[in-house]
C-alpha cells in the first residue's frame, strides 16, 4: 500500500469510533418509537409493549452501515475524486443517441411484452397498476414541468387542477351523459380556466411563498370537494363514472361490445390495453407540445422569466401573460390527466387529490431534473414504478416472516428516496439542459448555469 | 358575549400551540432561508414521544403525581425531539446547504413523508387516545345558563407557553448563542469570519425549534388526548401560516401570528362553519402573502438587481 497518498489511508480506529457514535445516536433516535410500541389492549386502554430485539437490530444495521461507509464507500469516493475526469466512452455516447427511439419503442411495445411474458391473466395487473399508473405520473410530471421547469413557478398545488379535470369529467359525464371524447378537451379547458383563476392572485409571489400559497389553494379545493356534499358527494366520492369507449364501441360483454364487434373472446384486458395507449398518447402529446412550445416566443419568454424576472420585464415581456399562460398550459394537461384518471377508475373521491400527490408530482419534476423531459420520465418510473414494485415483493415474507407486509413501507421508502436522491444529485437525475436558442454552436448547458427560478 | 369569551379562551390556547410550532418555522427560515416542511411532522413525532413517555412513566414506573409526570414527559419529549431534528438537519439539509434552492425544499418534503410513514409503520395507523391527564376547570361566570370556563389544561398550556417563551426570548436576545444566531441570520460568511461556528449555530437552531415543537406536541397531546400519525400536516401548515402572518423571520411575530390563527380558527368554527375552518386558515395564508407579504412584524423584502 506504499503508493497510497496519505489522505487515502483507511483509518480503521476512526471508522470504528464513528460507527460506535452513530449506533449510539441511532439508539437514542429509535428508542422511543421503535423500542416501544403503543397498542390497545383488550380493555381498550393504551399500553406499551417493548420491542428490544427490533431496536437492537435497527441500531446494529445503522452502526454496521456507517462502518461499511467509512471503510469502503468513503475511500472509494475519495479515490474517484482524485482521478482526472475522463470523457464519456464512445459506447455511452452512442447509447445516449439511441436511448430515445428505444425508449419510445419499448413503451409502445410494453403491453405486447407483458402479454408475452406474464400471460393473459396476470397481464392486466402489470399493464394497469404499473404501466398506466406510471404513465399518468409521467404525464403529470411533464405538465408540471411547464410550470416549474420552464417558467420557474414553484407550484405545490398542482393536484388541484388534476382534481378539477377528474370532477369535471365525472360530473358532466354522469349528469349530461357526454362522451369521454367531448369531455376530455372540455376538462382541459376547465382546468386551465382554474389555472388562470388561481394564477391571478399569486402573480406577485415568488419562490417558496408561491409554493405555499399554491399549496393552500390545493388544500382549499380539496376541502371544498369534501364538504360540498350536494355536488361532489363528499368523502364517499362519485361512483359509476362512465368508462371511455373505443370511438363509440363500449368495452363490455354485450353483442355490440368491443370483443364481439372485432370477433374476439371477451376479456377486460382490451380495455386496459386501450387505456394504456390512450394515456401514452396523452403523455406523448404533452411532451410534444412542450417541446414545440419551447421554440415559440411564449416558451422562450417562460425560460427568460425563469432566469430573471426583472430583466424580462425591462425587455418588454409581459410577465403577467407569460405566467398565466404557463399556469394555464400546465393546468390543462393536469385536466386531461384528471379526466383520464376518472374514466379509468370509474370512481373518484377527494382522497385521490391530497397534498401528497402534489408533493409527489413536484418531486418527480425536481428529481428528474427541472426542465428535462427524459429526466422527469425516468424519475416517474423510478419513484412510482419503484413503489408499485414494492407491492410485488412477496418473497420478502420468506425472510421477515409471514406477517411482513412490504406495501406498508412503500411511502416510507418513497420519502427516504426523495431525500437520498436530492443529496446525491441536488440538480436532479438529468442536470443538463439543451438550449432552445443558440449562437453559432450547439452546446449542452450544465444545470449550474441554469437558474432554478425564484418564480 | 359569553360564547365569544369562551372562544377567546379556546382560541388563545390553540394559538399558543400554533405559536410554539411557528417559532420553529420562522427561526429556520430566518437562518437558512428554507421552509422546513418537515417541521409539522417533527411536532407530530414529539407528540408520539410524549405519549410513549407518559405511558412509560405512569404504567411502568408508577408515577402518580400528574404534575411530576407532565414535567418529566415534557423534558423527555424535548430531549428526544431535539435529537431527531438535529439528526434530520445533519442528514437531510446540511449536505444541501448552498445548493440550489429547491433541493432543501424537496428534501424536507421527503423527510416529512418519511416521518409520518415512519410513525405509521412503527406505531400503527390508528388514532392513539389516552385518558385525560388533567381534569377540572374554573367556571369564570355563568350567563344565560352558559358557563364560561377556563380548564386547568388551558391554564397549564398558557403557563408553560409563557414560561418557555420567556426562556426562549432570554436565550435569543441575551446569550452568546442567540447573538451568534442573529449574526448568522444577517450574514453567514461574515459571521464565520468573526469566529462564529456557523454549522453549530444552525444545528442549535434546529434543536431549539424542535424543543419548542416538542412543548407544543406535549401540550397538544394533553389538550386533545389523542394523536395520530397524520396529525403533523395540518397543524404544520397552520403554524407556517402563523409565521407568515407575523412576518417570517420575526420571533414575536410568530407568537402573535399563532394566537391570531388560533383565534380565527375557533371564531370561524363558532360563528360560521366548522367544516370550513381549515379553509379559513388557508385563506388567511393566501391573503397575507398576496397583500402583506412581509407580515405584521417582518421587514419588507427588497430585491436588488
Amino acid at each position: 500500500m506504499g503508493g497510497d497518498a496519505p489522505g487515502l489511508r483507511v483509518d480503521t480506529v476512526r471508522a470504528l469510533r464513528d460507527a460506535g457514535i452513530t449506533a449510539l445516536l441511532a439508539f437514542g433516535l429509535f428508542l422511543p418509537l421503535v423500542g416501544f410500541q403503543t397498542v390497545t389492549d383488550v380493555r381498550n386502554d393504551l399500553i406499551l409493549v417493548t420491542r428490544w430485539p427490533l431496536l437492537l437490530a435497527v441500531v446494529a444495521v445503522v452502526g454496521i452501515g456507517r462502518l461499511a461507509y467509512s471503510l469502503a464507500v468513503e475511500p472509494w469516493l475519495r479515490q474517484r475524486a482524485l482521478l482526472p475526469a475522463t470523457p464519456a466512452p464512445a459506447w455511452r455516447v452512442q447509447a445516449g443517441k439511441w436511448f430515445l427511439p428505444f425508449a419510445i419503442g419499448f413503451v409502445v411495445a410494453y403491453p405486447a411484452i407483458v402479454l408475452a411474458t406474464a400471460g393473459f391473466g396476470r397481464a392486466v395487473k402489470w399493464i394497469d397498476n404499473f404501466g398506466i399508473q406510471v404513465l399518468i405520473y409521467v404525464m403529470l410530471g411533464w405538465g408540471l414541468n411547464i410550470v416549474v421547469g420552464l417558467a420557474g413557478l414553484l407550484d405545490l398545488g398542482y393536484v388541484a387542477f388534476y382534481a378539477v379535470g377528474a370532477y369535471s369529467y365525472a360530473l358532466l359525464a354522469k349528469t349530461f351523459g357526454f362522451s369521454f371524447w367531448i369531455l376530455l378537451p372540455l376538462a382541459g379547458v376547465l382546468a386551465s380556466f382554474w389555472g388562470i383563476l388561481l394564477g391571478f392572485p399569486v402573480l406577485r409571489l415568488r419562490g417558496d411563498y408561491l409554493a405555499i400559497v399554491t399549496l393552500a389553494f390545493g388544500e382549499i379545493i380539496r376541502i371544498v370537494l369534501i364538504n360540498w356534499v350536494d355536488l361532489t358527494n363528499g368523502y364517499a366520492g362519485i361512483t359509476g363514472i362512465p368508462r371511455p369507449t373505443f370511438f363509440g364501441i363500449p368495452f363490455n360483454a354485450e353483442d355490440d361490445g368491443f370483443a364481439a364487434v372485432f370477433g374476439l373472446e371477451f376479456s377486460p384486458i382490451y380495455r386496459t390495453i386501450f387505456l394504456y395507449y390512450l394515456i401514452l398518447a396523452l403523455a406523448l402529446l404533452t411532451a410534444f407540445v412542450t417541446v414545440r412550445l419551447r421554440r415559440l416566443p411564449v416558451g422562450r419568454a417562460w425560460e427568460a422569466l425563469r432566469e430573471d424576472e426583472i430583466a424580462c420585464r425591462s425587455l418588454g415581456i409581459n410577465t403577467t401573460n407569460t405566467k398565466l399562460t404557463a399556469f394555464a398550459m400546465g393546468a390543462m394537461f393536469a385536466g386531461f390527466a384528471g379526466s383520464f384518471f376518472a374514466a379509468r377508475q370509474g370512481f373518484i373521491s377527494p382522497d385521490s387529490f391530497t397534498f401528497l400527490e402534489s408533493a409527489t408530482i413536484l418531486s418527480i419534476v425536481v428529481l428528474g431534473g427541472m426542465g428535462s423531459q427524459i429526466g422527469v420520465a425516468i424519475a416517474a418510473i423510478a419513484m412510482i414504478g419503484g413503489t408499485e414494485i414494492m407491492r410485488e415483493l412477496d418473497f420478502l415474507k420468506l425472510i421477515f416472516g409471514s406477517t411482513f407486509d412490504p406495501t406498508q413501507y412503500r411511502m416510507l421508502l418513497f420519502g427516504f428516496a426523495m431525500v437520498l436522491i436530492m443529496i446525491w444529485r441536488p440538480r436532479g437525475l438529468i442536470s443538463t439542459r439543451e438550449p432552445s436558442v443558440v449562437l453559432k454552436e450547439r452546446k449542452i448547458i450544465g444545470a449550474d448555469l441554469v437558474k432554478e427560478g425564484h418564480g | 358575549m359569553e360564547v365569544f369569551l369562551q372562544q377567546l379562551i379556546n382560541g388563545i390556547t390553540l394559538g399558543s400551540i400554533y405559536g410554539l410550532i411557528a417559532i420553529g418555522y420562522t427561526m429556520v427560515f430566518g437562518i437558512i432561508g428554507m421552509v422546513n416542511f418537515a417541521h409539522g411532522d417533527v411536532f407530530m413525532v414529539s407528540a408520539f414521544i410524549a405519549l410513549v413517555a407518559f405511558l412509560l412513566l405512569t404504567s411502568f414506573l408508577g408515577i402518580s403525581s400528574i404534575a411530576l409526570a407532565l414535567f418529566l414527559v415534557l423534558i423527555v419529549a424535548m430531549l428526544f425531539t431535539s435529537l431527531v431534528n438535529w439528526t434530520i438537519e445533519r442528514l437531510a439539509y446540511r449536505p444541501l446547504r448552498g445548493s440550489f434552492r429547491l433541493a432543501p425544499l424537496i428534501s424536507a418534503i421527503g423527510m416529512s413523508i418519511f416521518l409520518s410513514n415512519f410513525v405509521q409503520v412503527t406505531q400503527g395507523p390508528r388514532n392513539k387516545s389516552i385518558p385525560p391527564m388533567v381534569q377540572g376547570e374554573f367556571v369564570l361566570f355563568t350567563k344565560n345558563d352558559y358557563p364560561v370556563t377556563l380548564s386547568f389544561k388551558q391554564l397549564i398550556i398558557w403557563f408553560v407557553t409563557a414560561v418557555l417563551l420567556a426562556c426562549f426570548w432570554y436565550l435569543v436576545s441575551k446569550t452568546r448563542l442567540g447573538r451568534a444566531q442573529r449574526a448568522c441570520e444577517q450574514d453567514q460568511k461574515m459571521a464565520a469570519l468573526v469566529g462564529v461556528d456557523v454549522d453549530r449555530t444552525i444545528s442549535m437552531t434546529f434543536v431549539i425549534a424542535a424543543a419548542l415543537a416538542a412543548v407544543a406536541g406535549t401540550m397538544y397531546l394533553m389538550y386533545y388526548g389523542v394523536v395520530s400519525f397524520a396529525d403533523g400536516f395540518v397543524p404544520g401548515v397552520k403554524a407556517f401560516t402563523a409565521a407568515v402572518l407575523g412576518g417570517i423571520g420575526s420571533l414575536p411575530g410568530a407568537v402573535v401570528g399563532g394566537i391570531l390563527i388560533g383565534l380565527i380558527e375557533t371564531m370561524w368554527s363558532a360563528y360560521f362553519s366548522i367544516d370550513y375552518k381549515d379553509v379559513a386558515a388557508f385563506s388567511v395564508l393566501a391573503i397575507t402573502l398576496i397583500f402583506l407579504p412581509q407580515g405584521l412584524f417582518g421587514r419588507p423584502d427588497v430585491e436588488k438587481v
